[in-house]
């Protein structure tokens, strides 16, 4: 197997001033070892068909623009290796999911208004003065929140999602791990603002651990398990008011649990 | 043309622009904030910032310390007074960021850690990991959201200034989404658009990194202040230009030539590793030169060696160069070196401002990498720029916020809409017209490429001079290139033809700046001036856009108590 070559890009068009229905162009792209999707879209986009369109722009996988469903997958193009495909046709799609803007380009307003929704920021009945110093936070206590600090919010998520896939009022994998990072952190006194947002019926409830969520995210984030262990929280809170749907604790006991 | 109209409106939405909307919505409620960016705010470059933010918050520090380390970084180039109002202010935008919740890494005793960093005397840096960048901007991104009275206008790209009476009243900007150009009508402006390190060929700089605000100031009769001054950083891994973080050094890393000599020594003996950024990357220039770098298919290069760090260290402080050396070069930095050339990374120049970050024009404001206020004169030393954009973002945003208070609503007549409409006419007149023609991307790369090679670590008058006449020849040529997508939905193509038209206005001040600085300070190399000249160059220099090629002029530097002396490590 060779690290280099031509690859041959089947990359999905969608130009809505041009045409109604998306459809597909090939590409040809050089590569080497060290070459990845979004290098071969820039030599594409540089030299042969200033049209297309995509977002990028960190290209070393930490500003979350540049996802995309490469031969089915959402991945980030730029931490994805052309050699891996040794040779054949590399399909990439826009994420699924996601009403699609143009070509690659996905309208992701979805999200951005679920992000507001959780309430994501230190929520204290008052923010201490700067003179007094930090808020003191061991280790350990980084460590309940850290990995769901993670999120890159490139949406890879919610595209590998069959729940979101079906029902877009779910509130999703990465703003209910962001959810539980804020729930998690000692400095935050805001859980009982957000319980509700994050246990109404389209929250985590609607969850059925299916896990595609957790295996696609390209920072190890596990957003299932921020889903399960806030169950857990909304299950213990559910014995005091008994508001929570019993669907919900059947998808906890029952792992396999239809859909 | 449709209109929107705000008490602010900040261009950018990375940590000085996001600072900034605080600081203005924290003055009051009332006020009407609004963020314009042209890609979403987490996109920003931001991001990518790795080792830490520089803040003195331990017993054994002080402020001196920290302003005598910035202003000797800065080879005697930065105002004194900026850098004593950024040593002060500091702390508290450290503190205030970890209020709002950014995962710092913490002593054993519950206190934000600090590691040391690059021609800082004691360990003042605090840090999360090494992601720090990724992490204050989704904190301040985050923190935003709690503020009703922000408003955002995500992926739409300015173009203009609307400048009427010797006062900004707004800008021009294209919804990226639906291709319309539209006045966003404001009492002031905030530029925190970045840097423009794109211009260059070999950078750390994402792809948005195109100096849209520095262009945009200078368009509307703006000085840029200090351009000559860019940085090159000394370990980007030599495929890609990624960053290796500063703090792989700070940790206890190694740079270590072919002969397996820490070649630091003959270069800068008392800091080794945690020189200043200038001084390690022109030494691995000699190193490269001299035949004692690695030969790879990038060209030549030397190691970064942290294997002797061992793997819970890297783990635990590094992850995310161990993430981007095994995802990248294919190598685990526990067990084999990193290999790292020196490459552009950021512009201690910028838009001229004040303290407050005021650009001299009434309404127009400006803070962070965009801005040079200048407190990091000719070497900006490394996790100080984090800080600089909290400190001076927040000083913007009040100044802006306090300045909007004292103004009338501005109003969308004549001369400002004849503005607005020139400037369509520009777009879809003149930009998108050409049919056939150049490439937009061939006319980018010769940019990158002239830059590289001319206005680079070392420079001379012969090839400064070659670069500012290959500059006046791209200017021209980018007249008749052709953007090949003409549709309104999400043009990148336009934008990027937009951005280069900027660029090339970034980079003739560069070249013209640093043609006219006769001398060698900080970041700014001359084979044929290799001395500091403080008596006729200690001084700012400042770009003014003219009607074929930049004019310079000069301005003092602000002295308070340190008197310049030879800079030796």
């Amino acid at each position: 197997m060779t690290d280099t070559g031509t690859a041959t890009l089947k990359v999905a068009r969608y130009r809505p001033e041009k045409s109604t229905k998306p459809y597909y162009q090939e590409y040809k792209a050089a590569y080497r070892k060290d070459t990845v999707v979004l290098d071969a879209l820039n030599q594409i986009k540089a030299e042969v068909d200033g049209t297309l369109a995509y977002r990028w722009s960190c290209r070393m996988g930490v500003c979350g623009s540049c996802g995309a469903n490469i031969n089915g997958t959402p991945r980030l193009t730029c931490a994805t290796f052309l050699h891996e495909f040794k040779g054949r046709t590399i399909t990439v799609e826009p994420l699924a999911h996601f009403p699609i803007i143009k070509d690659l380009v996905v309208n992701m307003d979805d999200f951005m208004e679920k992000l507001v929704r959780i309430k994501p920021w230190i929520i204290r009945d008052k923010e201490a003065p700067p003179e007094e110093g930090e808020y003191k936070q061991t280790s350990e206590q980084v460590d309940k929140y850290s990995q769901f600090s993670s999120c890159i919010n490139c949406m890879l998520c919610y595209s590998a999602c069959p729940v979101y896939g079906l029902n877009e009022e779910f509130l999703g994998p990465a703003a209910t791990a962001l959810a539980y990072r804020y729930i998690m952190d000692s400095r935050d006194q805001g859980k009982q603002a957000r319980f509700p947002i994050i246990h109404e019926l389209e929250g985590v409830w609607e969850c059925t651990l299916v896990g595609e969520c957790s295996v696609v995210c390209p920072k190890g984030v596990d957003p299932m398990l921020a889903i399960q262990k806030t169950k857990i929280l909304g299950a213990t809170e559910a014995g005091k008011s008994l508001v929570k749907p019993i669907s919900g604790l059947r998808a906890i006991l029952l792992p396999q649990g239809g859909s | 043309m449709e209109h929107f109209s705000h008490d602010v409106l900040i261009i950018g939405g990375g940590a000085a622009g996001l600072r900034a909307a605080i600081a203005a919505a924290e003055l009051s409620p009332k006020l009407d904030v609004a963020i314009v960016s042209k890609v979403y705010p987490m996109r920003s470059h931001t991001v990518s910032a790795e080792g830490g933010m520089a803040a003195v918050l331990r017993d054994y520090d002080s402020l001196d310390s920290h302003a005598y380390d910035t202003i000797k970084g800065s080879d005697f180039l930065a105002d004194q007074d900026a850098v004593e109002f950024f040593v002060r202010e500091a702390p508290r935008e450290a503190i205030r960021l970890e209020h709002w919740g950014c995962p710092f890494s913490r002593d054993p005793d519950g206190r934000i850690s600090v590691r040391a960093f690059g021609g800082m005397a004691v360990k003042r840096t605090v840090f999360a990991t090494d992601k720090i960048g990724f992490h204050l901007l989704h904190t301040l991104f985050q923190t935003s959201l709690k503020f009703p009275s922000v408003h955002r206008y995500d992926e739409w790209f300015v173009t203009s200034l609307l400048v009427d009476g010797g006062r900004v009243e707004g800008v021009t900007a294209i919804e990226i989404r639906t291709g319309e150009l539209v006045t966003i009508l404001a009492k002031a402006v905030v530029i925190a658009t970045g840097g423009c390190g794109r211009i260059y060929q070999f950078t750390t700089n994402g792809w948005i990194k195109t100096g849209d605000g520095m262009a945009l100031a200078y368009r509307a009769g703006v000085p840029l202040k200090d351009m000559e001054m860019v940085q090159y950083h000394p370990t980007l891994l030599p495929n890609t230009g990624i960053l290796i973080t500063e703090a792989a050094r700070g940790e206890g890393g190694y740079l270590v030539n072919k002969d397996g000599e820490r070649f630091l020594k003959r270069y800068v003996p008392g800091k080794m590793e945690l020189g200043p950024r200038d001084i390690i990357s022109r030494a691995e220039m000699v190193e490269i030169r001299e035949g004692r770098a690695f030969e790879g298919p990038y060209g030549s290069y030397v190691h970064l060696d942290v294997t002797h760090l061992g793997e819970a260290v890297i783990e635990e402080k590094l992850p995310f160069v161990k993430e981007l050396a095994e995802r990248y070069v294919g190598i685990d930095p526990a067990h084999e070196p990193i290999p790292v050339r020196p490459g552009q990374h950021y512009m201690m120049g910028g838009v001229h401002t004040d303290v407050s970050g005021f650009t001299g024009l009434p309404g127009l404001y400006a803070a962070g990498e965009a801005a040079c206020v200048s407190m990091n004169g000719a070497n900006r030393l490394g996790s100080n720029s984090l800080t600089e954009c909290l400190v001076f973002g927040a000083a913007a945003g009040k100044a802006a916020a306090e300045y909007a208070q004292k103004q009338g609503k501005p109003s969308f007549g004549n001369p400002v809409q004849g503005l607005a409409m020139t400037e369509e006419k520009r777009i879809y007149g003149q930009v998108l017209k050409p049919e056939k023609g150049e490439r937009i991307s061939a006319i980018r790369a010769e940019m990158q490429t002239t830059m590289e090679k001319h206005v680079g670590i070392y420079r001379d008058e012969n090839s400064m001079a070659e670069a500012c006449r290959i500059l006046g020849q791209l200017k021209s040529r980018v007249r008749n290139a052709v953007v090949e997508d003409k549709d309104h939905v999400f043009n990148t193509d336009l934008v990027s033809a937009l951005e280069l038209d900027f660029m090339l206005d970034a980079a003739e001040a560069i070249a013209y700046a640093a043609l006219d600085r006769r001398e060698s300070r900080g970041a700014h190399s001359r084979v044929d001036y290799p001395k500091r000249d403080d008596l006729v160059f200690m001084k700012h220099s400042m770009a003014y856009k003219g009607p074929s090629r930049p004019r310079i002029e000069y301005s003092p530097v602000t002295v308070t108590r340190w008197k310049p002396e030879e800079r030796v490590y």
